[in-house]
């Protein structure tokens, strides 16, 4: 813990090292079904098999409602699930795993701490004496551009701002699984560009393994090596898409325009058109 | 606000400028201000003159309603005369002390049930029926019981105190933990909180809005249990005044003592509100608060 803590610089590629393997996630038979107000069972996803290689990152897009969500819980060990395994690093998940970070698309941030205590919360959480704990939340706030705003609450700053409090907070442990739940969904367009282009300068240089949720293509095919399409409702994995764009990537807005990024993003969308068609299609049946 | 501005220059047709502008703002908020104030003047120049003059002039009996410059009588009295039961600063101390021991007992007991019955589903619903039943009864007549078994001492006072402000501070407490940002709580478990942790950084400080907001009010009640305990029976205190002069139908001393709680409670009240604002320097300033300074 104290070693993950301490304050190296990440900035060399995860593979050399021996706990890479601790990155890895394994979801196999996923299954999980939750218990309706009227005290139905409810299939959320279902058989949902799929593995994050070690500093992958991969995107799970989906419909709206197809369980992408509740895939995510599991992974960090929120939730337990209804029947199949995940394992992180080759052990099944117990409880809450170890070295992983959350991002929801809602910031989560202590509205009743400043900027600088908001970060500080996963160093002091692990146990980091308060001194470095500080030092190590003053150096992310630099990285993610936002020195000389620690004493501001978060209501005080924009949207975007608060994005950048959520990565540096998630970060700052140098967490070895990354999860977001469409983290920049809320976003204008603009906002989210510059944020996807911020997400990918850092992930680059700690590497950590990500899974991201999001219902954005373009997003998606933008930033991730994989990219796996779920089902509508029950969700379970349709297809998956390698995306070979070079890295790094640089600018996200820059890539849209590649010719290979539109061929893939044209095949991805093939794929997803009749689920989201279908899970429209649901949705309007039951309204 | 903005619609007063009006700018006689403009509607001649000459070019506004920024000083004239700010000049016209300048002039509404002051008037405006002006207003306010001798609106707030004309509410107790209208009641307590109405007051004084209609029991003067006989339509009303002064002898059952009193009469404010007997009222400023009884006052003067009480403070220089002392009462039969010792000067009016020690009876005052004897009231404050109950209601601030009753306010800190029941203030304690509301956090500490409220945090732990708003985390814990079980126990939420293992008491929430007795809760329930316990907030339905007239608790004031508890202070009957407390003064029979406690004797004329200051515990019964304390006591009852403790539990008029009990269920405020709980029941807010409880809703301030209900209410807590869920998201918050899984993100700062994934990050490896333990439950206490979780209680220190997300539950207890997200609570704190709604138990602070609940103390003004409790303080209220803190006072009228140690006053309507003392009321039931006591050897020292505000109430204990009240009584008495109630029996010799001592009307102006029965408002001269009223009216030295309520300074007492608005005192009380500026100590809350300076506590609010320290506690909750966090909170982006209200619409509602902007608007009523």
């Amino acid at each position: 813990m104290a070693e993950r803590s301490s304050r190296r610089l990440a900035a060399a590629p995860a593979a050399d090292d021996v706990s890479a393997d601790a990155a890895r996630i394994e979801i196999s038979g996923l299954t999980k079904r939750f218990l309706t107000p009227r005290g139905e069972p409810f299939t959320a996803i279902r058989d949902v098999t799929f593995t994050v290689e070690p500093g992958q990152f991969c995107a799970i897009v989906g419909p709206t409602g197809c369980g992408k969500s509740t895939t995510l819980g599991q992974v960090s060990g929120l939730e337990r699930p209804s029947a199949g395994t995940v394992k992180v690093g080759g052990r099944e998940v117990q409880g809450i795993t170890r070295g992983v970070s959350f991002m929801f698309q809602a910031d989560a941030l202590f509205p009743w701490k400043t900027v600088l205590g908001n970060v500080m919360i996963g160093p002091t959480l692990t146990g980091t004496p308060r001194k470095d704990a500080i030092a190590l939340a003053r150096d992310w706030l630099r990285r993610v551009g936002l020195a000389g705003f620690e004493d501001r609450y978060p209501h005080q700053l924009s949207g975007g701002m608060r994005k950048r409090v959520a990565m540096a907070a998630a970060l700052i442990n140098q967490p070895k699984i990354l999860l977001m739940d469409e983290p920049f969904g809320a976003l204008d367009v603009q906002t989210k560009a510059i944020m996807q282009t911020e997400l990918l300068g850092l992930w680059e240089q700690l590497r950590p393994s990500v899974l991201f949720i999001t219902h954005d293509l373009d997003e998606a095919v933008a930033l991730a090596d994989r990219v796996f399409i779920m089902t509508s409702s029950p969700g379970s994995i349709k297809h998956s898409f390698d995306i070979d764009l070079p890295r790094p990537r640089g600018e996200v807005q820059e890539i849209r325009h590649e010719p290979r990024f539109l061929e893939l993003q044209n095949q991805i969308w093939a794929s997803l058109k009749d689920e989201v068609e279908r899970a429209y299609a649901q949705t309007a049946g039951a309204a | 606000m903005s619609s007063t501005i009006a700018n006689p220059a403009s509607s001649a047709g000459a070019v506004e400028t920024e000083s004239d502008i700010q000049l016209a703002a300048r002039r509404a908020r002051r008037r405006r201000t002006a207003l306010v104030w001798l609106g707030r003047l004309l509410v107790p120049v209208i009641i307590i003159g109405g007051w004084q003059w209609f029991t003067s002039a006989g339509i009303v009996d002064k002898f059952f309603f009193g009469q404010p410059t007997g009222v400023c009588h009884a006052l003067v009295d009480l403070f220089t005369k002392g009462t039969a039961f010792g000067s009016i600063w020690l009876n005052l101390w004897i009231t404050i002390k109950e209601a601030l021991y009753g306010f800190l007992l029941g203030t304690g007991a509301g956090i500490v049930f409220g945090l732990l019955l708003g985390q814990n589903r079980f126990l939420a619903e293992v008491f929430g029926p007795y809760i329930k039943i316990a907030n339905s009864i007239p608790r004031i007549i508890l202070g009957s019981i407390f003064v029979v078994a406690f004797g004329l001492g200051t515990f019964p006072k304390v006591l009852l105190a403790a539990v008029l402000v009990f269920f405020i501070v709980f029941f807010n407490a409880f809703q301030g933990v209900r209410e807590v940002d869920q998201n918050l709580v899984a993100n700062v478990k994934v990050l490896g909180a333990s439950p206490l942790q979780v209680a220190r950084h997300v539950t207890i400080p997200s609570a704190l809005t709604w138990i602070i907001a609940s103390l003004h009010t409790a303080f209220g009640f803190a006072i009228i249990g140690a006053l309507v305990a003392e009321v039931l029976g006591a050897q020292h205190g505000i109430g204990l005044i009240i009584v008495q002069a109630q029996g010799q139908f001592d009307m102006d001393t029965v408002f001269a003592a009223m009216l030295i709680m309520a300074v007492v409670t608005l005192v009380a009240e500026s100590f809350l509100a300076l506590l609010e604002k320290r506690v909750l320097s966090w909170r982006p300033p209200s619409r509602s608060e902007a608007q009523a300074i």
